[in-house]
């Protein structure tokens, strides 16, 4: 017997985002993230908190914005469509260097797309996602566990850089149950003297702007604000290892697809293929210094992936053409199977050797 | 080391997504790792509904149940549909009430349960789904522990309708006996 609750992932992460001290929630419907938003209307007023489901998703982030200027935590959740519509709002958060996070459970795309699940957002989340230089931290959970834990881990990252945190699902994650604990460490409160809470005055003004007229003075901000990025990346990458110690073969996959991969990868060990995985956790920083790690001893990388092939690029950058880089993937909704990435584990096997 | 793979599949209103539920839950109270999988979208309003429940002694890989051990088809359309994904070997349950036509499978053991029949005759004609359930608990998982299933049931009914979880036990008494 354990204390371990089955929650839905988007469940998992209001319950999680409640527990780290969220108590304003803004957002608007849209399938797969609905019970986000649904259960925050539920929960927050019964525990003196803000839910609001706000015109549009363009008003919501801009909440979002309001809130996190006065140190609050705050969140907003969509799906794939309804992300692009908060972009503006995004650049904003980064032009001002706001902590917020934004759930993301991807549903297919370009456009309207439809409702099952993909990773096709991934550029969009880790190469900025709207104008200007910047960069949010992305988390990929793998489980609802995960869901509830990175929801958390987002909230602390986004205080102790002032950047915002993107949890970046998919919709088998956000609607699926499966067993999770909600027993966790909270990091220590972040002091937020940048805050707009009202001078009493006794200080200065803080002003939470992300217009700089003078390109003098822009320039500054932006190369600061990549100095910071530059600890995050030393500091804050996570990824999973399984399986890689004697792997001849590696499997680069994150969230549901590092999930079937792992399906894949045991039947393939039972045939005698030494293959392992490397899941990135952190999309944003990327896990690079590993994928160069084990390119210096795998024959081959695949990567595996619910879009037409993103994140690959990211593993190409970071073994520098020592290693064949392959992709195996399904796009628009659809989900590679255990027996399609075995196969693709199999020609790797058969034709790989460097 | 095992795993078992569900499909529960019918159409809305059936309890599809309650009965996967009851299971994922049965399986976490006996400490086992398990996982629950929806369709989700428009097709759960009044069109088919699916669930994927996997229950296993290793942590669950994919969540995704495409060859189940395990079918459980609420009506002829998830027969016809999943019919051939069970693997060789496997298990159907079939509601005969509203499938009038047998599995065509040699390779798999089935079980014909005129559940929707048997709830309407015992006067409780929401939990066709339970009656199946009975006899899946029993043909797969063990139902001689009535307290386990009653533990499981405490997890899935809220509070507010206790009543209903003797209800949902005689049930799944009909199915196994059936």
């Amino acid at each position: 017997m354990s204390d371990k609750v089955l929650m839905k992932g988007n469940e998992a992460i209001a319950e999680a985002a409640i527990i780290a001290g969220c108590r304003h929630y803004f957002g608007y419907p849209i399938t797969p993230q609905t019970e986000v938003a649904a259960y925050m209307a539920k929960r927050m007023p019964k525990i003196g908190g803000t839910f609001l489901q706000a015109e549009s998703e363009i008003a919501a982030i801009n909440m979002v914005y309001g809130v996190a200027s006065t140190g609050k935590r705050v969140m907003t959740s969509s799906s794939s469509p309804g992300i692009s519509l908060k972009g503006e709002g995004i650049s904003y958060l980064a032009g001002a260097d706001l902590p917020a996070l934004i759930v993301n459970v991807q549903r297919g795309g370009p456009g309207l797309g439809g409702i099952q699940p993909s990773q096709s957002d991934y550029f969009q989340a880790t190469k900025g996602g709207a104008h200007g230089d910047f960069h949010m931290i992305v988390l990929a959970p793998a489980s609802v566990q995960e869901m509830a834990e990175l929801t958390v881990k987002g909230f602390d990252l986004a205080d102790k850089y002032r950047m915002t945190t993107m949890l970046l699902a998919d919709g088998t994650m956000g609607q699926m149950m499966e067993p999770v604990s909600l027993d966790f460490d909270i990091a220590e409160t972040v002091e937020k003297p940048w805050a707009t809470t009202g001078t009493k005055m006794e200080r200065e003004h803080n002003i939470v702007n992300s217009l700089f007229l003078q390109p003098e003075a822009l320039e500054r901000t932006n190369f600061e604000r990549f100095e910071r990025y530059k600890v995050v990346e030393e500091n804050e990458v996570l990824y999973e290892e399984y399986m890689m110690d004697d792997a001849e073969i590696c499997i680069a996959a994150f969230g549901i697809a590092a999930r079937v991969s792992k399906n894949a990868i045991n039947e393939a060990r039972k045939q005698g293929i030494k293959v392992g995985l490397i899941r990135p956790i952190t999309l944003w920083p990327f896990p690079s210094a590993q994928f160069a790690k084990a390119a210096e001893r795998v024959s081959s990388i695949i990567s595996v992936e619910l879009s037409m092939g993103q994140m690959i690029e990211d593993v190409k950058l970071a073994v520098e053409g020592k290693v064949p880089v392959t992709l195996c993937n399904r796009a628009g909704g659809m989900i590679p199977s255990p027996e399609q990435v075995l196969e693709a584990i199999k020609a790797a096997n058969n034709g790989g050797d460097k | 080391m095992s795993t078992t793979q569900y499909l529960f599949a019918g159409f809305g209103g059936q309890g599809i997504l309650f009965s996967g539920k009851f299971l994922a839950y049965k399986g976490l109270t006996e400490g086992k790792n398990v996982s629950w999988l929806p369709s989700y979208g428009p097709e759960m309003r009044g069109g088919t509904a699916s669930c994927g429940v996997i229950i296993s002694d290793e942590p669950v890989g994919s969540p995704i149940v495409s060859k189940p051990d395990v079918l459980i088809a609420m009506n002829l359309p998830s027969l016809d549909k999943y019919e051939d994904a069970v693997v060789s070997g496997g298990i159907i349950f079939a509601d005969s009430t509203l499938i009038e036509r047998k599995v065509n499978r040699t390779d798999v053991k089935v079980f014909y349960i005129p559940a929707t029949g048997l709830a309407s005759e015992n006067n409780i004609p929401k939990l066709a789904n339970m009656i199946v359930m009975g006899k899946v608990l029993a043909e797969t998982n063990g139902f001689d522990n009535e307290e386990g299933v009653l533990s499981a049931l405490n997890k899935v009914i809220s509070a507010k309708h206790s009543d209903m979880l003797e209800v949902n036990l005689n049930a799944m008494r009909i199915g196994r006996d059936y």
